[in-house]
């Protein structure tokens, strides 16, 4: 899977993102459950790569992480913004 | 601590101005079953909470309610952004701008500004947990209310996305609950048996 556009690459992010969040609820209360476990851990790996590939290309997506110059954080347009988000309908999709 | 993540737990891209839409998705912002409510409601009931799957479970959903609230501001915003005075006079949403412009601001549909009232934080983890799976549900209710108001698929998308975390949260609270009774269960078997001993 290659997504070089940047909305693609946001998109896929937050799709692993909120595939981490639900297995991570989910394993709070099922915290013996193996498969769930390696699912997870499969899913943050994939997905950190994939922010490294999004820090290099289009900045800061979280603090703790590296800045050009001049400071990257400050950057518009932010997350509640319309111009921020991406379409739902896309070419990339998620596969691990 | 918290740290920001730059971006949504699911897309607003919201391209038709809405203010009639905007004055009651504002209900799950400053509401009394709104996400602000549902978030301090867990952060503040972890600190007495009992059992670690119960704790994880306030702590994260509670950090994850965060994200819906940030979720349905950006709706109210993205609703407001480009409309026009006409467009806030016919669709209602006179009262509010006249207050808070087009800021987002916590207050419920009907006017009435966020109060921690509308959560406890009891200190009986029982209780608090009892309080969490009715909270989800009344959650659901209002997304459902609010689907049936909403014909624009750009709102209609993430509004449905809210109401099915709603429901994976009270599934969650309610294993949660299972763990905190069966550890007090098995706390006063074994205070129990000591005192006979
Ligand atoms: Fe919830």
């Amino acid at each position: 899977m290659i997504c070089v556009n940047r909305d693609e690459l946001l998109k896929v992010i937050t799709a692993l993102d909120f595939f981490a969040i639900d297995l991570q609820l989910y394993l709070n209360t099922h915290p013996t459950d193996r498969e769930a476990i390696q699912k997870y851990n499969t899913v943050v790996k994939r997905t950190n790569e994939l922010r490294e590939q999004f820090h290099k290309s289009f900045g800061m997506l979280t603090p703790n992480t590296t800045s050009d110059y001049p400071w990257q954080w400050i950057e518009d347009p932010w997350p509640w913004e319309r111009n921020f988000n991406f379409e739902l309908a896309g070419e990339c999709n998620v596969d691990l | 601590m918290w740290i920001y993540d730059k971006k949504l737990e699911y897309p607003i891209k919201i391209s038709r101005p809405d203010p009639k839409m905007a004055s009651v998705i504002i209900t799950q912002y400053g509401g009394p079953d709104g996400e602000m409510a549902a978030s301090l409601r867990y952060l503040s009931q972890r600190f007495s909470m009992i059992t670690p799957q119960a704790k994880a479970t306030l702590l994260d959903i509670g950090t994850e309610e965060l994200a819906h609230l940030e979720m349905v501001g950006a709706m109210v915003q993205q609703l407001t952004k480009n409309a026009t005075i006409e467009e806030i006079e016919k669709g209602g949403f006179a009262p509010y701008y006249v207050d808070h412009g087009k800021g987002v601001y916590a207050a419920s549909a009907s006017g009435v500004p966020f109060t921690a009232a509308y959560f406890q934080s009891k200190g009986d983890p029982r209780t608090d947990l009892f309080e969490n799976l009715a909270a989800e549900q009344k959650a659901r209710s209002t997304y459902e209310y609010l689907l049936n108001l909403a014909d624009d698929p750009d709102v209609i998308q993430p509004l449905k996305f809210l109401r099915e975390r709603e429901i994976v949260h009270f599934q969650r609270f309610g294993e949660a609950l299972r763990y905190v009774q069966e550890y007090l269960e098995n706390k006063k078997r074994f205070s129990y048996n000591k005192t006979r001993s």
